[in-house]
């Protein structure tokens, strides 16, 4: 006999979050409705006299299957939403008939089913498993490590990557960097205005032009740099009155030679 | 109301999960759906054993268990290595099988 | 002596190999080369056949095994050589003329650039005709006659820059090869019949054999023997074969080659000997050949062609007399061998004249040339006189015996033959003569620019010694019935049988007709003017140009239904063969298209696909199960 409310308290945390399966689109979500799953089907273990399996599924399961799984969906970084519209034409109907026909002919079968259930309790304590496990069923157990080794190594040369070429070192790198046309110097700080210390402003070269290149890349792209010209512009205006002021906007990157490099269009 | 219950249950979740398996297209995900699959019958493997009062059951459930935490590390590999090779999971992507 | 006889091909063999090898630095004096490696097989012929003089006539059989050639359970066969009289008298005549032939061709082809080249081929030739006429196995033997049929194909396209030469040899290597399909057939039925192809094995079995075996391994023979020596139907080759050199046309298509049909004959005699339809096809070949080659032989104007005619007709006789069994056999191969010299001389005083002539062959284009060709008039008119058979010359000891051969019998035969053979010497005595007179007699008819003139000594020593063979050596060796005797270990004894003419009458006839036709041919070619272009001649005369119309008949008969049955069974192979297996790999084909769009490539279907069918078989299961 089995409690009432444990059937249906498990019935819930397990159908309902598995149904995640098929119709949750972020991969992160249905794994954890899964581990919601598994905690369900080890509170259903305890409940029907197995403590010792309830346990090992929580541990197992929860623990290391679906956190792997985690790890994984994240090392393949596909975290995205997944578009459920299907492909394959008809097998949206195929899956549901097949998958609705497998539940209705197992649950007549299991409704045709005569079992008599025996009378008495039997729990399935870590000692009572660890009696049977280890006299009855020593050798599968056996095979068992056996597997679990032979599955290790199989993951281990299925990820491995041999290394084709000779790594590479330092001066070599530095050398193929040059030839592929750098500088061979580092690139200028940016921000070297006395009065105005900040990444997002361009340093000046020794005739006063901007240096694009000694702006970090990542504040261009989302267009947080601040324009060299307009501080110069500043400046001129109170230090230097004489000097012909450049027009705006127009830091002559053209003329520049210096910071056009070999091969690329001047922007 | 007894254990049987439970083997009704498994039974639906071992259908959700092949269903998933049919439907998703993200191998990983199928993958969770055998993992269900496996659960479930491992659930039901436990009624059994309850309805019977033997250990039998539950020792028959926990090498499903080792084997399925096998299954699984040899699977994942399986699916890195996939990925490495065409930036993609999805299964339907591998389609050199067309005729 | 004889166990060296290997020397005799192996010489001329590598003597071939090195020239054709040793390149231009051998242009200026490989050429002698080529006439000391004929020499010495010469001289190695000549000792073996000293040495089988001096042995009882019952043991001058001698085989000389080389080496096991094809070592097999069933067919086993070694290369030996058969020494023996048939095949040694084979050898003089080969050698012998062949080294004449090979000093003629030192001063013919004096002028030609790829002379060499012309004595690698002679003596490519020498050696192939020695391997026939001494293997003693079919199989060996057609190895020496397919070795032949190659330097003829080669010779006779020497000056293959000309289409029509080239043609010439290409016409004659494929009319031989039907002759070769004849060759290889009989090799089949005789393995068949006597699971070996070595002569001792085979002539001792043939006795036992029966007639029916005999007869079609008889024919099958005669079909070769015929592709060979330009016998009736396949004689349309020799002709044409003129193309090549003169001396070439005087070896091989006048005085060797050609008579190794005969040979082939002569040498499977045991196996003739119980076939008599066959013997009687073969003698009745011969007289169609005989009859047809003399007539041909009266209308042509080219000297060669009139010659190549009269080596039909003359190899026509030879067969005749290979036809009529034992008591031919021995005739057939005298007269080979008196042919082989006055034949070749005569062809040698052909290329004289056409040498003086700048290579003319238009025989009314020549006349007078006795004045101005002394050497090579006289040397003519010896080989003339002896192809016509005037006594004591040599062509009559052995065509008058074939004659009088002929007349032997019951029945039909000898009249027919006999009577072909009797017609025969008058027709080649007219036709003979008609050549004769018009070349050194009548008038001058030349082209302006001749200046005709003998040729120089290496051509006409040649000559002399071809015309004294011409003239005596029939003499001698009929003395005594020499050769006969000789031949008697391999050709059989025959009983003497009564012609059904008594053989004064046989000889008086055949003389007289001789005299009709030289008087005849004299009075119209020799005393009369002969008119420098042909006239149109009547129908016989066009027939008789145009070889019988041989090549138009060939063509009509064979070439053009093999060309109608063939395309038919092309045809017939693309639509019904061809169809039927292209319309059923196309029928497979279209299934596997078919079946291949069941393999989507998506890995979801089949997984799909996998969970229905597990759904069904468990339904099947519980349901039929239960």
């Amino acid at each position: 006999m089995v409690n009432e409310v444990l059937f249906w308290t498990v019935a819930l945390l397990t159908v309902i979050p598995s149904l995640a399966l098929i119709f949750a689109k972020r991969p992160v979500h249905i794994a954890m409705s899964i581990v919601l799953v598994m905690v369900g089907l080890a509170a259903a273990y305890v409940g029907m006299g197995a403590p010792f399996l309830g346990m090992v599924q929580i541990v197992v399961y929860t623990g290391a299957v679906m956190m792997m799984f985690l790890f994984v969906l994240m090392l393949v970084g596909v975290d995205n939403a997944e578009d459920l519209r299907e492909t394959i034409k008809g097998q949206k109907w195929i899956a549901f008939a097949a998958a609705g026909g497998l539940a209705i002919l197992l649950i007549a079968v299991i409704g045709d089913a005569t079992i008599e259930p025996r009378t008495g309790d039997v729990v399935g304590n870590p000692e009572e498993i660890a009696m049977v496990l280890f006299s009855e069923y020593v050798l599968v157990m056996e095979v068992l490590g056996f597997l679990l080794i032979t599955a290790a190594v199989g993951a281990l040369v299925l990820t491995h990557v041999p290394r084709l070429t000779p790594r590479r070192t330092q001066v070599e790198l530095q050398a193929a960097r040059v030839a592929a046309g750098a500088d061979p110097v580092n690139k200028p700080m940016p921000g070297v205005y006395a009065r105005h210390n900040a990444l997002d402003v361009p340093a000046l070269d020794p005739e006063g032009n901007p240096i694009e290149d000694s702006v970090s890349r990542v504040l261009e792209v989302r267009h947080q740099t601040q324009d060299g010209a307009e501080f110069r512009a500043q400046l001129e205006d109170t230090d230097n009155p004489d000097h012909e002021a450049r027009p705006h906007g127009a830091p002559s990157r053209d003329s520049d030679t210096r910071n056009t490099r070999e091969g690329e269009e001047p922007k | 109301m007894t254990a049987m219950s439970f083997v009704y249950l498994a039974a639906i979740l071992f259908a959700i999960g092949a269903a998933a398996v049919l439907l998703r297209r993200n191998a990983i995900v199928a993958f969770m759906g055998v993992e269900l699959m496996l659960n479930a019958a491992n659930l039901a493997l436990v009624a059994f054993a309850h309805m019977y009062a033997e250990l039998d059951g539950q020792i028959m459930a926990f090498f499903v268990l080792v084997v399925a935490a096998a299954e699984v590390v040899v699977g994942l590999a399986i699916i890195i290595a996939l990925f490495r090779a065409r930036q993609t999971i999805s299964l339907d992507e591998p389609a050199e099988l067309k005729g | 002596m004889q166990s060296l006889i290997w020397l005799a091909i192996a010489i001329p063999l590598a003597s071939a190999a090195f020239l054709l090898l040793a390149g231009k630095r051998a242009d200026a004096w490989g050429h002698w080369v080529g006439v000391v490696a004929s020499s010495a097989a010469f001289l190695v012929g000549a000792g073996a056949l000293l040495e089988m003089l001096g042995q009882d006539a019952a043991n001058r059989a001698t085989t000389v095994t080389l080496w096991e050639f094809i070592p097999g359970s069933d067919l086993s066969v070694s290369a030996g050589l058969l020494l023996d009289p048939l095949s040694i008298t084979f050898v003089m005549l080969i050698t012998f003329v062949g080294t004449l032939i090979h000093l003629y061709s030192v001063a013919y082809m004096e002028h030609d650039v790829a002379r060499r080249r012309f004595f690698a081929y002679l003596n490519l030739f020498i050696a192939a005709m020695l391997l026939l006429v001494l293997a003693d196995s079919y199989l060996l033997l057609f190895f020496g006659w397919e070795g032949v049929g190659l330097a003829s194909y080669l010779l006779i396209g020497f000056w293959n820059f000309k289409d029509e030469y080239a043609t010439a040899a290409n016409k004659a290597f494929v009319v031989n090869r039907i002759g070769d399909i004849g060759l290889i057939i009989a090799m089949g039925m005789i393995f068949a019949a006597f699971g070996s192809l070595d002569f001792a094995t085979v002539f001792a079995q043939a006795p036992e054999a029966s007639t029916a075996t005999l007869t079609g391994i008889g024919l099958a023979l005669l079909l070769a023997a015929c592709g060979k020596s330009a016998q009736f139907p396949l004689q349309s080759w020799l002709g044409d074969a003129m193309a090549g050199p003169t001396p070439v046309s005087a070896l091989i298509h006048a005085a060797t080659m050609v008579t190794a049909g005969v040979y082939l004959i002569v040498r499977s005699a045991p196996i003739y000997n119980g076939a008599p339809d066959a013997q009687l096809v073969v003698a009745v070949v011969g007289a169609i050949t005989l009859l047809l080659g003399a007539f041909i032989g009266m209308a042509k104007d080219d000297i060669k062609k009139a010659l190549a005619a009269s080596t039909m007709s003359q190899i026509g006789y030879m067969m005749l007399a290979a036809g009529l069994g034992p008591i031919g056999y021995a005739f057939a191969i005298f007269h080979l061998v008196t042919h082989g010299f006055f034949k070749a001389g005569m062809f040698l005083g052909a290329g004289s004249v056409m040498h003086a002539m700048n290579d003319t062959v238009n025989m009314r284009r020549f006349g007078a040339l006795r004045g101005v060709m002394v050497i090579t008039w006289v040397t003519f008119g010896l080989g003339w006189l002896a192809i016509l058979g005037v006594p004591p010359f040599s062509g009559y000891w052995s065509k008058d015996k074939i004659i009088e051969a002929a007349f032997v019998g019951e029945g039909w035969q000898p009249w027919v033959l006999g009577g072909a053979a009797l017609v025969g010497a008058g027709m080649t005595a007219f036709y003979m003569s008609r050549l004769f007179f018009m070349t050194f007699h009548g008038k001058a008819r030349w082209e302006d620019d001749m200046h005709p003139h003998e040729s120089s000594a290496l051509m006409t020593v040649p000559m002399m010694i071809l015309a004294v063979g011409s003239a005596f050596l029939g003499l001698f060796l009929a003395t005594g019935d020499k050769f006969t005797h000789f031949l008697e270990p391999v050709t059989g004894h025959a009983e003497h049988h009564d012609p059904v003419i008594s053989i004064p009458v046989i000889i008086g006839l055949t003389l007289a007709l001789v005299a009709v036709g030289t008087v005849l041919a004299w009075m119209r070619y020799g005393r009369a003017d002969v008119p420098v272009e042909a006239p149109a001649g009547s129908l016989g005369t066009i027939t008789a140009r145009n070889d019988f119309f041989q090549d138009s008949v060939n063509r009509a008969v064979f070439q053009r239904p093999g060309q109608h049955l063939t395309r038919t069974l092309v045809y017939a192979d693309a639509t019904i063969v061809d169809g039927a297996v292209n319309k059923q790999a196309r029928g497979w084909a279209r299934l596997g298209e078919a079946s291949r769009k069941l393999q989507t490539g998506q890995a979801r279907s089949y997984a799909a696909t996998m969970l229905v069918g597990v759904i069904v078989i468990a339904l099947i299961i519980v349901v039929g199960g239960l």
